[in-house]
């Protein structure tokens, strides 16, 4: 059967931006996972990564009590002070003003909102940006926006990217984080094409995110590599740092070192804290501190001497 | 024209699969006559570690069946041993038993699984109780597996040694990280592989090979472990004593001082099902 080929829009976009090696790019990144990191790099690289996940829940079934005790957890993960507080809860805007409340005004921990008709984006531009401006007006400090993948795949990336910079402008002052929803982009090229979409839209310190965590196909070491590369060419050419965060999929605090691995050799120190990295997760945090625990008492940890996390991505 | 000889890759049965030790590491395993016999996996306390993330995956479940059908599990799995009695012999004949001893070994093994198999629906009764109180409530007490508990065997008798340990465990719903015999590990490689036939879910029995001296202080320390049934020296006792105190578990060690206390039909007993259970005792309103 003939391959068959991008269409012509895309075909431009990929002439120039460049294509993906992609089993380069999966032999590579296989390599992440021999790395030996020991002892005190270790609990550096654990610390480091509890400092950068976005705890989340996004579920139908979210009250604000949940969010309540979300945010409590994410300022204190464990009672050993030693671990830090994460960077951010992610909840849907309907929940930012209990988050808000739970967190009070001062706080170390920052509230991202998922908008933009999360997770498909189906939704009229105008109803996208008016819940933009809701999670605005209930204090977020982040908004997490989907790309608009039908357009994309049709080759209309106009649409795409004006409807970005709309929320950008929407979104005022806030971090941006633009979910690529890489599961149904298909290939490394037309990640490695959307990243270079978005990253000319969006300002420094602005991210470009994996996934919903709602697919069946979420971050994994090849994605996230095409996305820092793209990061890495767009900084290189451009000079704009633009922020990187894997969401859903990453469970364990062994896949969080091999992403961080990722970081490390792609990007360099310069992306190894939270204002360029996050990882969006839920269950990760709990592994994380658990990895911390083993590392101080030297027994290996039960999980149920830590606090149940919320459930999906 | 001559073949290749077919040698077997020893693997141990961790999680409803045949793995090798994380760390890539064997050790040469001498049959009695001191001919090379295979090279076992040295297993780690991180292979440890993953056969208890196993354990601790296929536990719920495991305890969800019912009684009577971790019985016939049980059952089942004497019957597997059944039928491949003369390769379980064979194995203990080259590995330094006598003939009529490995016969004995391998019968007294099913056996014990049989006679665990039949407590299976029966110790709740025995172990459980209405409790009379005076007041206007049904008391009552029932027991509920422990969760992951480890099991340490004795360097002889390797089969039999090992099965009485873990059957007990088992049959109330626990699960078990086992390691076996240091000294004649094959016959519990063997036994992996008929737990894989035994309509016994994966991860329910892991049987890792290693040394004692690596895997004693994990078993020891590991706060998922529940409980450590073992057959150990005076250091190792000492170990898992400590370890035990510092991680909240119930240490057990084997009264058998002999191997031949281990064939006892005095050994077996409900009150080794009862060493791994929790008590639950509840107070239910009657009303006046």
């Amino acid at each position: 059967m003939p391959v068959k080929s991008p269409p012509p829009a895309l075909r431009r976009l990929f002439d120039e931006v460049g294509t993906v090696d992609s089993v380069g790019v999966e032999e590579r990144v296989a390599k992440y996972g021999t790395r030996s990191i020991k002892k005190a790099a270790k609990v550096w690289g654990l610390k480091t990564a509890v400092s950068m996940v976005d705890l989340t829940t996004l579920e139908g079934k979210d009250t604000p009590a949940k969010v309540a005790s979300l945010c409590q957890k994410g300022v204190r993960p464990h009672d050993d002070d030693a671990i830090p507080p994460v960077a951010a809860v992610c909840v849907y805007p309907s929940m930012v003003r209990h988050a808000r409340r739970a967190l009070g005004s001062a706080a170390k921990v920052r509230i991202a909102s998922v908008a933009t008709a999360f997770p498909s984006g189906q939704a009229p531009l105008k109803t996208r940006l008016a819940e933009v401006r809701a999670a605005v007006a209930d204090g977020a400090d982040e908004i997490d926006m989907v790309i608009n993948r039908g357009a994309f795949l049709a080759g209309e990336f106009g649409v795409v990217q004006d409807e970005i910079s709309a929320v950008v402008e929407a979104c005022g002052p806030l971090t941006l984080k633009v979910i690529l929803e890489v599961s149904e982009l298909e290939t490394f090229d037309n990640i490695r094409a959307a990243s270079f979409l978005a990253m000319r839209v969006i300002r420094p310190g602005d991210f470009i995110k994996t996934s919903t965590g709602k697919t069946s196909l979420n971050a994994t070491l090849g994605n996230n590599q095409v996305m820092l590369e793209a990061i890495r060419d767009f900084y290189l050419d451009t000079g704009v740092a633009i922020a990187m965060k894997p969401a859903g999929g990453i469970r364990t605090a062994k896949q969080a070192l091999q992403f961080l691995t990722a970081v490390k050799e792609t990007l360099g120190d310069a992306w190894l804290n939270n204002t360029r990295y996050r990882f969006g997760a839920s269950a990760l945090l709990n592994d994380l501190v658990r990895q911390l625990a083993k590392e101080k008492s030297g027994a290996y940890q039960a999980p149920f001497y830590f606090s149940e996390s919320a459930e999906s991505y | 024209m001559t073949r290749l000889p077919i040698t077997k890759t020893p693997k141990p049965y961790v999680g409803g699969a045949f793995i090798r030790s994380e760390s890539g590491r064997t050790y040469s395993l001498p049959d009695a006559a001191g001919n090379f016999f295979a090279n076992v996996p040295q297993c780690t306390r991180k292979d440890l570690r993953n056969a208890v993330e196993a354990a601790a995956k296929a536990g719920p479940g495991w305890a969800k069946r019912t009684a009577y059908n971790r019985g016939q599990i049980l059952y089942r799995l004497g019957e597997m041993i059944e039928a491949r009695r003369a390769e379980l012999i064979d194995t203990l004949v080259r590995f330094g038993a006598g003939r009529g001893a490995a016969g004995r070994e391998v019968d007294a093994t099913t056996d014990r699984l049989v006679y665990y198999a039949g407590w299976a629906d029966k110790y709740e009764q025995v172990l459980g109780n209405v409790n009379p109180v005076a007041s206007p409530h049904f008391n009552f007490t029932v027991t509920e597996p422990m969760g992951v508990v480890g099991v340490i065997a004795p360097d002889a008798p390797a089969l039999l040694g090992l099965v009485s340990l873990f059957a007990p465990v088992i049959v109330s719903g626990n699960t078990v990280v086992a390691v076996a015999s240091e000294r004649t590990p094959y016959p519990a490689i063997l036994l992996g592989e008929m737990l894989a036939t035994s309509d016994l879910p994966g991860g329910v029995v892991n049987v890792l090979t290693g040394f004692r001296k690596e895997l004693v202080p994990t078993f020891a320390t590991h706060t998922h472990l529940r409980a450590v049934s073992a057959a150990v020296d005076v250091a190792d006792r000492k170990t898992l004593r400590l370890g035990g105190a510092e991680s909240i578990k119930r240490v057990y060690f084997s009264a058998a001082a002999t191997e031949r206390d281990w064939f006892d039909e005095r050994t077996q007993s409900v009150y080794a099902i009862r060493d791994f259970l929790e008590f639950k005792t509840i107070w239910h309103p009657i009303g006046a």
